[in-house]
């Protein structure tokens, strides 16, 4: 039995007690024996008490109601707060159906954002001191002047569009209002084309809806979970990773296809240990089964779907024979595990995963999961996917934005079904050619680092050299603010207001974000910043407010709630209006495609001249020599945006490259080894990574958690540590339905010499 | 009353929540923690078997670390809880030796800390913050002599073991297997 046993986090021993320290406690000890009579009184008989304790019952904490930042489940919580300004522990909201009081690690963690020693303190402009380029600080006067000229000499000389905005999280929402009002719609985030794009466009095709976030698995209540490539556990999805728990506990199977045995896989009745980038032979070949044996819902199948025939046609010949040559998976495992989602259907879910740009074709595997949810009767029922609902949210008095002449639909085009902003293209739009119909010209840059959340850096690099101007928003010295003219440094959530947080969930709730503390440092709230902006562009009607808590005020009055009752509350709960949670037998219901019903097979990818049924395409394996770079997500961090987090960064500070050991035994790999990486294009790592042996992957692939190896030294505690997975994604696969940039192709060899070694022998 | 907590290994997905909310809720310093996370992995690819789960001061019923503590801070209360009085201890690090979890580490200020299955939270009716956090809710709490507790009813109903049982410590942290 090969015996592996891994310390995720234990303390630092340092036994070396010196003298001074010892004085110090016994100093402590004392006095605090001294000042605890009273709270001794207050813990009954027992001998015991402690500093925290006492600290507590000193300083009485204050609560204030806030929706997590950390990522983006938007997990409602309460911040405690003393009147030092202190936050000692963020605790989840009870009520609130993303945490149901529970939060990750990342939200439990989220004092560390607050407290970070390493944030963004005050404006920063980019300046020529003594002939070198420097930052040099600067009062939010004179960022904002810099900044609000920028924004008119752009409308001046190329018009409002050609200023680009690419954000993430709610810093993102006050922008876009911001630029919508300055005349540009050129807006723009990774979370579609580099994340979750090409599943809101697969289902989109074929229930007509998104899947939209958080998603709409009803995982407490099914009887089988089907997590292809998903890794719930290690994408803290926080409701999703409760439920998939409760799950366990209900007896349901977890059917895991993944090639790395994820924590998930550890989980499941069944790990299929799929060969990469075949997922979709996989999937037809539980189609072929569910039908040929006649396993699907003939009920629901025959009353809300069409095309069952073309599919029926179509994937005839995908036998499971046909998949074990491609996917390596057995043939009796995959009738098995398709027997076992027959068994459970309609409680089955066939889970539309988050980040899924992979390898170009992922419309269509996100179709091909969707299809199987169609076959299983799945959608619209207890235990598949339910109809969520949410509630909107009363628009703050405004003028109507003008019309812009071009924006984010112009410069995607080329992909008919993008539904949001394709971030790469506006990149590629920034790169100035005659036939560019789209210039751009500036970017803001609000609460994404792009040096980690987009591929082909050089690309990236070559863009922003371009640029006539480049303004960051971020809370933290991200490495993109490096490459910024001005940085404006936004206080992190606990110290602002932000809008109010609308769930979709099984029923409408609202959730808000009151600040807890003041500002730490010279830093601001995204809302203030996009109103300073405003204001100086003479666009004060769009800003007419003082203070965010105004707006907020007015939009919970219009709601029949306020801001005295969500102090005390934090999160409100509405009654559903859309009707049922699921489908009610025999129910009519008219699905939101053109055809009003679930379409199997795809009229409209066919009419835009795509398959109109998922084909299995074969992808580029890695040459000899080299191994396929997988990357995926660890349970306390989000992104690139934790890695210097304090409180998380303790529990993991680096990532690690995890090696199968017979690639180890071959290259005289052993855990902790430090490696650098080079890529098919001879991308070479910045930094190495220490090597991780684990059984946990295959052989033809290594695997690192995304978001290490940061470039800015202002980042005391991550820079340097690990490797920056994207920084290696030089090869990108593009969707051609919705612009997607998949990024599993990549290909890297394990050096174990220094590559920047540069001494002469 | 006896106080024990039940961790299912069968839920725990190893994300290190508990380790977070020990740390605020007890101010551990960073750089240090009560509570921690292995993963086991047994088997070769693709027969693989994984256990994660969440370990800590086990306060056992038979503790060595109590036992060799030379000025009596470390010490067993009525509930079974194994505590440190911090101005008792004069942080010789014995009971670091004598641990077989390797569940105490000296605090900065010079005492030994550890695990108190948050005796404070409980003294005021709150479960032990690793408790109240779990996002998978794997970890139970409660009183063994109690029959009808849940951590009672969860030994009874289920496969469970402890961890080096063989050093004859009488653990009071399960695991559901």
């Amino acid at each position: 039995m090969n015996m592996n046993k891994f310390i995720l986090k234990k303390s630092v021993r340092q036994m070396s007690t010196s003298r001074r320290k010892f004085i110090k406690i016994s100093a402590l000890g004392l006095g605090g024996v001294a000042a605890s009579t009273t709270a001794l009184n207050l813990f009954g008989t027992s001998p015991f008490f402690d500093a925290v304790v006492l600290d507590e019952v000193a300083k009485k904490l204050h609560r204030t109601p806030t929706y997590c930042e950390v990522c983006f489940w938007k997990c409602a919580a309460w911040a405690y707060s003393d009147s030092e300004g202190n936050i000692p522990k963020i605790l989840g909201n009870e009520t609130d159906p993303h945490c149901y009081g529970r939060l990750c690690p990342r939200g439990t963690g989220g004092v560390g954002m607050y407290n970070d020693t390493d944030r963004l303190k005050t404006p920063l402009i980019r300046k020529m001191v003594d002939g070198e380029q420097t930052f040099v600080e600067s009062s939010w006067e004179e960022a904002l002047d810099l900044v609000a000229g920028k924004f008119k000499a752009v409308k001046e000389k190329y018009g409002s569009e050609s200023f680009a905005l690419l954000k993430h999280g709610s810093p993102g929402k006050h922008l876009e209002h911001l630029f919508k009002a300055y005349g540009s719609d050129t807006i723009a985030e990774p979370a579609y084309a580099q994340c979750r794009g090409a599943r809101e466009a697969g289902f989109a095709l074929t229930f007509g809806s998104w899947v939209g976030s958080p998603e709409p698995t009803d995982i407490r209540d099914t009887k089988c979970l089907v997590l292809i490539g998903s890794h719930i556990g290690e994408n803290m999805h926080n409701s999703q990773v409760q439920e998939m728990s409760d799950a366990i506990d209900n007896g349901a199977t977890i059917i895991t296809v993944d090639p790395r045995y994820s924590t998930a896989a550890s989980k499941s009745k069944y790990w299929l240990a799929i060969k990469p980038a075949t997922d979709i032979a996989l999937m037809l070949a539980w189609m072929n089964v569910i039908i040929e044996e006649g396993l699907y819902d003939k009920d629901y199948v025959e009353k809300y779907t069409t095309g069952f025939n073309e599919l029926k046609k179509h994937v005839l010949n995908f036998s499971p024979e046909w998949a074990y040559g491609i996917t390596t998976i057995k043939p009796a495992e995959i009738r098995k595990t398709a027997r076992e989602m027959a068994n459970a259907a309609p409680a089955v879910i066939i889970h539309p995963g988050r980040h899924v740009a992979w390898y170009g074709d992922d419309t269509q595997r996100a179709r091909a999961m969707a299809i199987l949810n169609a076959l299983l009767g799945s959608w619209g029922r207890r235990g598949g996917f339910y109809f969520k609902e949410s509630i909107s949210i009363p628009k703050y008095p405004s003028p109507k934005y003008p019309q812009p002449e071009w924006g984010w639909p112009e410069i995607g085009e080329k992909y008919p079904l993008a539904q949001m902003g394709i971030t790469t293209e506006v990149i590629k739009a920034s790169l100035p050619s005659e036939d560019n119909k789209y210039p751009v010209k500036a970017w803001m840059v609000a609460g994404t680092n792009l040096t980690k959340s987009i591929p082909n850096k050089e690309l990236l690099e070559n863009a922003m050299n371009e640029l006539e101007f480049l303004v960051v928003l971020d809370t933290m010295p991200m490495d993109i603010t490096g490459y910024a003219d001005v940085v404006l440094p936004e206080c992190t959530y606990l110290e602002r207001f932000d809008g109010i947080r609308s769930a979709t969930n099984r029923e409408p709730s609202i959730a808000v974000r009151f600040p807890a503390v003041k500002p730490k440092y010279d830093s601001k709230p995204g809302w203030w910043v996009a109103k300073q902006i405003g204001d100086r562009l003479g666009l004060n009607e769009y800003f007419d407010y003082d203070d965010y808590k105004d707006v907020i005020a007015w939009q919970l009055d219009k709601m029949g709630t306020s801001i005295e009752e969500m102090i005390k509350i934090g999160v409100k709960h509405y009654p559903r209006k859309s009707g049922g949670l699921y489908l009610k037998d025999g129910e009519p219901y008219n699905f939101p495609t053109s055809s009003g019903k679930i379409e199997l097979y795809s009229k409209e990818l066919k009419d835009l001249g795509f398959d109109p049924l998922p084909k299995y395409t074969k992808h580029p394996e890695p040459p000899a020599g080299f191994y396929r770079l997988n990357y995926g997500r660890a349970p306390m961090h989000t992104f690139s945006r934790t890695a210097n987090n304090p409180n998380l960064n303790d529990l993991m500070n680096e990532n690690n490259l995890w090696v199968n050991p017979k690639v180890a035994r071959i290259l005289g790999l052993t855990s902790g080894s430090e490696v650098w990486l080079r890529n098919q294009d001879k991308v070479t790592s910045t930094f190495p990574i220490k090597v991780r042996v684990t059984e946990r992957i295959r052989w033809d692939s290594v695997y690192m958690v995304h978001g290490f190896g940061h470039d800015n030294k202002k980042l005391s505690r991550a820079y340097g540590k690990g490797i920056n997975d994207t920084q290696l994604i030089s090869k990108v696969y593009e969707d051609p339905i919705m612009g997607g940039t998949g990024m599993r192709g990549n290909f890297v060899e394990i050096l174990t010499d220094n590559p920047h070694n540069t001494v002469e022998s | 009353m006896r106080y024990a907590m039940v961790i299912d290994t069968k839920k725990c997905v190893g994300c290190s929540d508990c380790v977070v909310a020990c740390q605020t809720e007890n101010n551990v310093p960073i750089g240090y923690c009560r509570d921690w996370i292995t993963e086991t992995v047994a088997g070769s690819y693709p027969q693989i078997e994984m256990e994660l789960k969440s370990e800590r001061c086990n306060h056992c019923e038979n503790s060595p670390c109590v036992r060799c503590c030379p000025t009596g801070a470390s010490h067993i209360i009525v509930s079974g809880i194994v505590l440190v009085t911090h101005n008792e201890c004069i942080g010789c690090g014995a009971c670091i030796e004598s641990c077989p979890y390797d569940a105490r580490y000296q605090h900065p200020e010079g005492y030994i800390d550890k695990c108190t299955f948050c005796h404070h939270r409980l003294e005021k009716g709150q479960l032990p913050a690793c408790v109240e956090v779990c996002p998978t809710k794997c970890m139970y709490f409660g009183d063994l002599d109690n029959p009808n507790s849940e951590v009672s009813k969860l030994l009874k109903s289920r496969t469970y073991k402890t961890l080096a049982p063989e050093a004859g410590t009488k653990p009071q942290v399960y695991y559901l297997i």
